[in-house]
Formats: C-alpha cells, sequence, structure tokens
C-alpha cells in the first residue's frame, strides 16, 4: 500500500485546479460544477467553495448519478441510485464535471450521455481528482489533481473527510492472496 | 431479487431503498428528456389476462421510459380465445424473446406458476384479491413525499378489504415501513380473519376519522361481489363514503388516497376526489417512478451488453 496524497495534497490539488478554471474560463461566470456520485459530489462542492473565496461570488454545483447510463451494469455489483440534483439550466453554461479517479472513461462517457439529457451547455470540461490512465475512450481530463502512473492490478481509493473521515488517496494491489 | 411478485417477505431496507431508486426516477420524469437509456435492448412483455387501463399503461410507460421495448398481450385477441392454455401462451411469448413479464391475472398465485416456467423476471401486475405489489409501493411513495415518512402515520383503509389486493400489499407495505394501519369497513367486506393483517379494526369511519394522517379511500368492486355484501350503495356512502363532511373533519393537513378507477359519489365524493389534499393524480404519476425502479432492479444488472 502506497500513500500517493495525502490531506494536505487534497487540498492544494483543489484550491490549484480552481485557479486552472478561472484562469482557463476568465472568472467563473456561467460555471456549474457536477459532481459525478458518489465521491465527485464532495469533490464538486469544495471546488465551488474555493472558486467563491478565489472570485468573492457563489458557483453554482450540483450532483450526477451515472448508474442509469452505465454500459457495464452486468459487470459491477448493484449499488443503489445516487441522487441527480441539477440547480440550474444547463443551456449555455460551462459545466466541469468533477470525479475522483479518472481511470478507463466510461465513466465521464456515461455521464456525458446523461448531461446531453439533462441540457446543451457550450462546454464541457473534465476535472478529476487522480489520473490513473488506462483510458479505453477517447476521453482526456481537462483538469487533474495528480496523475498516478498504475498497473490495471492496483485499485486506487480516494477517502474523502465527507464520507470516509479522512482525505487520502492510496495505491494498493488487487488480491494479493 | 429474481422477481416482483409481493410485498411479503420485504424488509423495511428493502422497501426503503426501491423507494429511494424511484424518488431518482422521479427526477428522471421531471426532466425536459424523461427517458435514460438503463434497459436499452431490453424486452418487458406486459400480459394482462385481466382488464386494466392504468397499470398497464404505467408498466409501459415505465419500461419506454428506460428504452426497453414493450410487447403486451391482451387476452381478448389472443389464441387463449381459442382455447390455447396459460402456460403454451407463456411460453410462445418467451421463445419471440422477452428480458421480463408483467402478468396480471384473476387467479392467485398465477405469477408464481408462470415464475416456475421460465427463468426471466415476472412481475406482478395484480392476482386476484390477493397482491398487488408496485401498487403498495407507489402508495408508500405518496406518502412519503408529502410527510417524509411513514413512520408513526395512522393511515386507515377504508372499504372493501376483503376482495383487495390493493389492500392486502398496502398493510404489508405501511405496517412494514413504520405506519398504524387500520382497516375500516363493515363487517361484510372485512377479511374473514382480520387477525392475520398487521392492523387494527373499526367498523365505524366516523369514530376513526380525526385521527387518520390518511385515509386510503378503496373502490366498491362490484366484479368481485362487493355490491351484494351491503344492502345498498347509498347506505354504504352514507357510512364509509368520504364525503365533504366527513372531509372536513380531518387533520388540517390528512392526505386522501385512492387506487382507482374512482366511483364517484360512492365511495367518495366528487369534491373530495378534486381537493388538492387528495393526491389521486400523484399516485398515478409515483406509479411509473415505482416501477420504473422495480425494472430497474430486476434487469439493471443481467445480460447487458
Amino acid at each position: 500500500m502506497a500513500r500517493v496524497m495525502d490531506g494536505g495534497d487534497v487540498d492544494r490539488a483543489i484550491r490549484r485546479i480552481a485557479h486552472e478554471v478561472l484562469e482557463r474560463n476568465r472568472g467563473s461566470d456561467d460555471v456549474v460544477l457536477l459532481g459525478i456520485q458518489t465521491r465527485g459530489v464532495p469533490l464538486a462542492q469544495r471546488l465551488a467553495a474555493a472558486l467563491e473565496e478565489i472570485e468573492g461570488e457563489p458557483v453554482a454545483w450540483g450532483s450526477l448519478d451515472i448508474g442509469m447510463y452505465r454500459d457495464d451494469l452486468d459487470r459491477r455489483p448493484k449499488r443503489p441510485l445516487g441522487a441527480t440534483d441539477v440547480p440550474v439550466s444547463l443551456d449555455g453554461k460551462t459545466v466541469v464535471l468533477v470525479d475522483d479517479v479518472l481511470y478507463t472513461g466510461r465513466t465521464i462517457r456515461a455521464a456525458l450521455d446523461a448531461l446531453a439529457d439533462l441540457g446543451r451547455p457550450n462546454r464541457v470540461q473534465l476535472a478529476a481528482l487522480v489520473d490513473r490512465g488506462h483510458r479505453e475512450l477517447p476521453i482526456r481530463p481537462d483538469y487533474v489533481g495528480k496523475n498516478v502512473p498504475t498497473s490495471r492490478d492496483e485499485r486506487v481509493t480516494v477517502s474523502l473527510v465527507e464520507r470516509d473521515g479522512e482525505d487520502g488517496v492510496i495505491i494498493e494491489t488487487r488480491d494479493p492472496a | 431479487m429474481n422477481h416482483f411478485l409481493t410485498i411479503e417477505g420485504l424488509t423495511r431496507d428493502d422497501l426503503g431503498s426501491l423507494l429511494d431508486d424511484a424518488d431518482e426516477f422521479v427526477e428522471v420524469l421531471h426532466r425536459p428528456i424523461p427517458k435514460v437509456p438503463a434497459l436499452r435492448g431490453k424486452t418487458v412483455a406486459t400480459m394482462f389476462f385481466e382488464a386494466s387501463t392504468r397499470t398497464k399503461m404505467s408498466f409501459e410507460k415505465a419500461a419506454k421510459a428506460l428504452s426497453a421495448d414493450t410487447m403486451s398481450f391482451s387476452p381478448g385477441t389472443s389464441s387463449l380465445s381459442k382455447g390455447e392454455s396459460l402456460k403454451d401462451t407463456v411460453l410462445t411469448i418467451k421463445a419471440m424473446g422477452t428480458d421480463a413479464m408483467v402478468v396480471r391475472h384473476t387467479a392467485t398465485g398465477a405469477p408464481w406458476r408462470i415464475a416456475e416456467w421460465i427463468e426471466q423476471p415476472v412481475l406482478n401486475g395484480g392476482d386476484g384479491a390477493h397482491q398487488h405489489p408496485t401498487q403498495a409501493l407507489l402508495d408508500a411513495l405518496t406518502i412519503r413525499q408529502h410527510f417524509g415518512t411513514l413512520d408513526d402515520l395512522k393511515i386507515g383503509i377504508v372499504g372493501d378489504i376483503r376482495h383487495s389486493r390493493v389492500a392486502r400489499s398496502d398493510i404489508q407495505a405501511f405496517s412494514t415501513l413504520g405506519a398504524d394501519v387500520t382497516m375500516v369497513a363493515p363487517r361484510t367486506l372485512l377479511p374473514v380473519v382480520p387477525e392475520v393483517f398487521d392492523a387494527a379494526v373499526s367498523e365505524d369511519l366516523d369514530d376513526v376519522l380525526s385521527d387518520l394522517d390518511v385515509v386510503y379511500v378503496l373502490r366498491v368492486q362490484a366484479e368481485r361481489g362487493g355490491a351484494s355484501v351491503f344492502p345498498s350503495l347509498p347506505e354504504y356512502t352514507a357510512r364509509y363514503g368520504v364525503t365533504k363532511e366527513r372531509f372536513s373533519r380531518l387533520k388540517p393537513d390528512a392526505i386522501v388516497l385512492h387506487p382507482g378507477p374512482m366511483n364517484r359519489g360512492v365511495e367518495i365524493e366528487g369534491a373530495v376526489a378534486d381537493d388538492p389534499r387528495a393526491l389521486i393524480l400523484d399516485q398515478v404519476f409515483n406509479g411509473v417512478a415505482v416501477r420504473m425502479a422495480v425494472l430497474f432492479r430486476l434487469l439493471g444488472g443481467e445480460h447487458a451488453e
């Protein structure tokens, strides 16, 4: 088990991403953050708080559950649907999707499908706390907290205070037994 | 969960998690494009051996909102009228390729029998006077939306409980979710052995009215023999009808539900049915969401491309 980010690293990554979002979009007007269930949601909330701290203006944020949009429902354990809560109309906005780990890209593909049903943003950007590589689709992030090279038999686990009691990112080898 | 046949045996958590999923499908149904691709490529067959408008259409709408295809079967126009057996009908429709069957039948237990013949999930859309589990879910969802919880709510189910599959499923669901249920009916319309139900009994609506948070009005079911067990419809209305006058004696935040189809002027007065605290059309809307939740639960995890 290796710890690749601790609580301070997570904080700094979010603050840096906030500055990058503002730079790329020339401010936070028309920016809507949508966190992908489950751990993308607290990250989106924190990113919204960081943006507000810098700009002094509140930034709309919400949540997106992609359970109804996955193409691999049969290969994953079933989990209850999470909330999809989009606070404002997305038409004409810049949506920043926020997720904890970017891996194959299939979650993001599903999130893009979900977005298309929810409105028509002007542009969609992607922020991930960790990019661990191994993309299976032509999807790339716009904002990355940390690039973490991994092998496919490793597991990347993100912990967040809101859900897990502490912040951090660890890498483990799957099924050592 | 391989089939969805009955409320009996489902735990508070089972029911709660289906209602939680249904909340998410309510959100989907409120979108500009009320459709998700979750069951793309699946086929749901609706097989209603007994007449139905709302339940059949509701299941079909639910399947379509999940992007499944639907096939439907109506006994009047089918080979059943040429003498084909139930089993042959079921196996024929299975051979065409269906991923789930929604069954309504006048015979108690028919959906269980069908579930023995096919490996695909079977959903009970109402069997005899036995069970109507998706109705209980939509009723529970409607109550939960209004009050936030069913815990400690006083729910009176009024009318022809003896012949009602809705009442059987509702009593099990409501009591499992923490409500106090009272069956209110003349003795001839109460269950023969009321003690087997997790509910109190009253033969006097006026006696319990002011305590109730929810008045659940059942339809007088002439087709199941209901009309022959009380002296006259006007007498039934006088003693058990939810009239405007009785409605005015309810708690100010109490709600009225009815599974439909209504006999206005018999078990419920028209003005009550049209009051904002009668959530009858919310029930209909929620029916689509809970059926999406059940279909998604049964089909969402299997044979997906």
